[in-house]
């Protein structure tokens, strides 16, 4: 340390801190990650490549029909075929890729929306954030699953409509998350001191407020990627999410449900229906996993030491 | 209660051997606290000074046998009235946290519960060892809030802690650590965060209070002229090693290591005033009002002249920062304009150009908010740059280098984030990036009362030696004397809104002065330990 005389600013004790790449980084997080978090990120590993992957990995067409309809487990079909004779396992493949992948855009899409939005709310604090919040509230007093269902009559169910509207209802709780937390940030005063800049609303919601926000958006982001896909999983369970032949497997439970009556005679092909509803819950809690300790590394609790 | 057998005066009440303490952080134990010994004797006050870092609140809690989270007593001998605390099971130690030893910590905003009264808190502790009644308890308290000089002292407990001052609200605080009577007391920053007029206060009823109870005390604190008042014996720490340790008054008058010397040089840097008639801004008669509240700046008149520091002195809620978002222009006047280089400057924000705001630059009390703390120190000074020259790429980094030589950093600090930085580099990165907007005027909010004296002292002598080279005026907003007395050509001394006296320096700092400013200036702490004596008695006489 310098000697006291010859004070120098640089050599004034900060936090000292290793530096790391970004790379290191995320390195050392993963190898420290609980076995918990490590299983349900393999989970989502596995899921993401069979969605991507899902015209090779299965055997059948999604919408192949073949002779034998209700087939038992085992042989050429290794689910069974479902009642107009079609293979369960592709369809659960193929499922992967529908179901996430309409999920991930309509969390992505409420995200932008209500992120976007509710930056827009905190900074201005004005009439702007008083018409958006007041907005958000009525559409917050509607049930949203009967919200869903009456706009998906009135747009008619395909896949954009049923991802719009979805992601314009689940929007309002980003929004409120999102103005929340930035409501702490804009007060700092370094979003006071890009103000007298002059620096423009873009820039202070891009630069300034965003990078501060992230880790509780992220967790959220996990969480409504959940929420999400069960109220996909819902509204095609009621007819009215994704349309046949498309494979997904809220409708793969409802097409198949009856089956579940017959399982003292045949166990196996009872548990047809439980096969998809168990894929959505393995993925549901996977991502839970994952982002409870996202919360956790990011919530600086750190009194484990 | 007062009853307890107190002990004799000068028995030895605490002693501590050769103390280790271990933090924990990135990812391994670093020693904070290397081998510190310490007595204290009873009735005695002991003072523990040193730099943020140095290891001293880690040292007081030490006392209390508590390591707090993320650190922990590694070795060494803690005897407390025969008692080994560090070997104590945690249980007996909490009983004697708040009735054997109590703490009283820096915020007193922070440690009370708003929604309790204060003195269901005070007497807390008291009740629930069940040593005696409420009732009795109560007027125990009130006792105390009258030992603590606090108004009104037979109901001010019955009001809620946001219903008090900050000066009444740590008296409180002192009358809770006391209410149970007991042995030892630990004082940590107590009046920091306080005004000088108010801390005059707090100090005289916390001092009287423990002569009176005969307590013991650690007195915590980086402000040396403060400690002088309060503390029979000095101890000062660098780094978590014991630098010296000695009476008050030998320290005062014979400090013989090298680092404390240092500590006491530092209220040395005396500017001496000039003026000038060429003024760059002027403010003219402006009131100003937060929302459809009521004035809070009454018809302020202030001129800042080209190349000279005007500072802006007064206790808080005088509206020395409220003149200031004036002249930003983040509070538009109700009347009144501010004229720059003898031009109108548009009231509001959005209304003036780039090259206004650029000529224009702030600088905030506390550089860790003031900074983003997701950007690197490159992006953070560059931004202005880009900003208001269009500076990109090779050449807007070798301007960010100049000026963090200009700062006395060097390029490694670059593409470091503000956390890894210390308070003083935080802040002179601040002042970098006021300097890269290439401005006139830089209005210096409270900058260095967040910051130790040495280091306070080094951005001092950095900011007089910028205003040299670079001829740039400095707003000087602080309720520090001793700060003014180093910076400043011109002072303006605001109460309650209105501009007491603005002038030169040498004219405001010699009598006749006016009242307030009588106050103020007697208010603030001197290296002299009868000082606060002297103090009271010339005020008890007046």
């Amino acid at each position: 340390m310098s000697d006291p005389e010859t004070y120098s600013a640089a050599g004034e004790v900060g936090q000292v801190r290793l530096r790391r790449t970004r790379m290191q980084r995320i390195w050392i997080d993963l190898k420290n990650a609980p076995p918990t978090a490590l299983f349900g990120m393999t989970v989502i590993v596995i899921y993401a490549f069979t969605g991507i992957f899902a015209p090779w990995l299965a055997p059948h067409g999604q919408a192949e029909i073949f002779s034998q309809p209700y087939a038992p487990w085992g042989g050429e079909f290794l689910l069974g075929t479902d009642q107009i004779g079609r293979d369960i396992f592709s369809r659960l493949i193929y499922g992967a890729r529908n179901t996430i992948g309409i999920a991930l855009a309509t969390t992505l899409i409420s995200f932008v929306i209500g992120g976007g939005f509710g930056l827009m709310a905190a900074i201005t604090q004005n009439w702007i954030d008083q018409v958006l919040s007041r907005f958000v509230d009525v559409l917050m007093a509607i049930p949203s699953l009967i919200f869903a269902l009456m706009l998906l009559s009135i747009f008619g169910s395909n896949a954009w409509s049923l991802i719009f509207i979805i992601a314009v209802l689940d929007s309002t709780r980003v929004f409120r998350l999102t103005r929340a937390v930035s409501l702490n940030v804009v007060v700092m005063d370094y979003v006071e001191a890009a103000k007298l800049r002059g620096e423009k609303l873009g820039w202070i919601m891009r630069r300034e407020i965003l990078p501060n926000i992230l880790p509780p958006l992220v967790a959220e982001f996990g969480l409504r990627f959940s929420f999400v896909f069960l109220s996909i999983a819902a509204l095609s369970f009621l007819g009215v999410g994704i349309q046949p032949p498309t494979a997904d497997w809220g409708s793969m439970v409802r097409e198949n449900a009856s089956l579940i009556q017959f399982a003292k005679y045949d166990l196996k092909g009872a548990m047809t229906p439980l096969v998809p509803a168990a894929a959505i819950a393995l993925l549901t809690i996977a991502v839970n996993f994952v982002v409870d300790w996202f919360l956790h590394k990011t919530s600086g609790l750190k009194d484990e030491h | 209660m007062s009853t307890k057998d107190r002990g004799t005066k000068g028995d030895i009440l605490l002693d501590m051997k050769d103390i280790v303490i271990d933090g924990f952080s990135d990812e391994r134990w670093h020693e904070i606290i290397k081998g510190v010994d310490l007595t204290l004797k009873r009735g005695e006050v002991l003072g523990l000074i040193g730099e943020s870092g140095a290891g001293k609140s880690t040292l007081g809690l030490a006392a209390m046998g508590f390591a707090r989270p993320g650190c922990r007593l590694t070795s060494g001998e803690i005897v407390f009235d025969g008692m080994e605390l560090r070997a104590m099971p945690e249980k007996q130690k909490q009983k004697l946290w708040g009735t054997r030893i109590a703490y009283v910590a820096q915020s007193a905003a922070a440690a009370f519960n708003p929604a309790h009264k204060l003195i269901d808190q005070t007497i807390e502790s008291s009740i629930r060892n069940g040593a005696v009644s409420e009732k009795e308890a109560q007027a125990d308290a009130i006792e105390l809030y009258r030992a603590m000089q606090l108004p009104d002292p037979e109901n001010i407990g019955f009001r809620f802690p946001h219903q008090v001052s900050g000066g009444q609200l740590q008296r409180a605080m002192t009358a809770m650590a006391m209410a149970s009577r007991p042995d030892l007391i630990i004082f940590d920053e107590p009046t920091t965060a306080l005004d000088v007029t108010t801390q005059v206060n707090v100090l005289a009823a916390m001092r009287d209070a423990v002569e009176r109870f005969n307590t013991a005390a650690i007195y915590i604190t980086h402000d040396l002229a403060v400690v002088a008042q309060m503390a029979d014996r000095i101890k000062v720490l660098r780094y978590g090693v014991e630098m010296e340790e000695a009476e008050t008054r030998k320290m005062l008058k014979t400090p013989e290591n090298a680092y404390t010397k240092s500590l006491w040089s530092v209220r040395s840097i005396h500017k001496k005033p000039e003026t000038s008639d060429d003024n760059i801004l002027q403010i003219q008669g402006v009131d100003a009002a937060y929302g459809k509240g009521e004035n809070v700046l009454h018809d302020v008149n202030i001129s800042v002249p080209r190349g000279k520091t005007v500072a802006i002195v007064g206790e808080s809620g005088s509206g020395k920062s409220t003149t200031a978002r004036v002249v930003t222009g983040l509070l538009p006047p109700n009347k009144g304009k501010v004229l720059f280089n003898g031009e109108v400057l548009p009231a509001q924000l959005k209304d003036r150009s780039k090259d206004q705001l650029r000529r224009i630059q702030m600088i905030y009390q506390m550089a860790d908010t003031a900074m983003n703390p997701r950007q690197t120190i490159g992006e953070i000074i560059g931004r202005p740059l880009e900003f208001y020259t269009g500076l990109k790429g090779r050449a807007q980094e070798a301007k960010v280098i100049e000026l963090l030589q200009m700062i006395e950093l060097d390029d490694s600090f670059l593409d470091r984030l503000p956390n890894e930085l210390s308070g003083g580099q935080k802040q002179r990165v601040c002042i970098a990036r006021a300097l890269a907007a290439n401005p006139e005027v830089i209005i210096c909010d409270e900058v260095t009362s967040a910051l130790d004296q040495i280091v306070q002292e080094g951005i001092l002598q950095l900011l007089l030696k910028l205003q040299k080279d670079l001829d740039v005026s400095y707003i000087f907003i602080t309720h520090d004397i001793a700060t003014v007395q180093a910076i400043s050509d011109e002072i303006v001394v605001m109460l309650e809104g209105e501009v007491v006296e603005q002038g030169l320096k040498t004219q405001i700092m010699e009598p006749p002065y006016p009242d307030y400013t009588k106050l103020l200036l007697s208010s603030v702490p001197e290296m002299d330990p009868d000082w606060l004596t002297n103090l009271l008695k010339e005020r008890g006489e007046a």
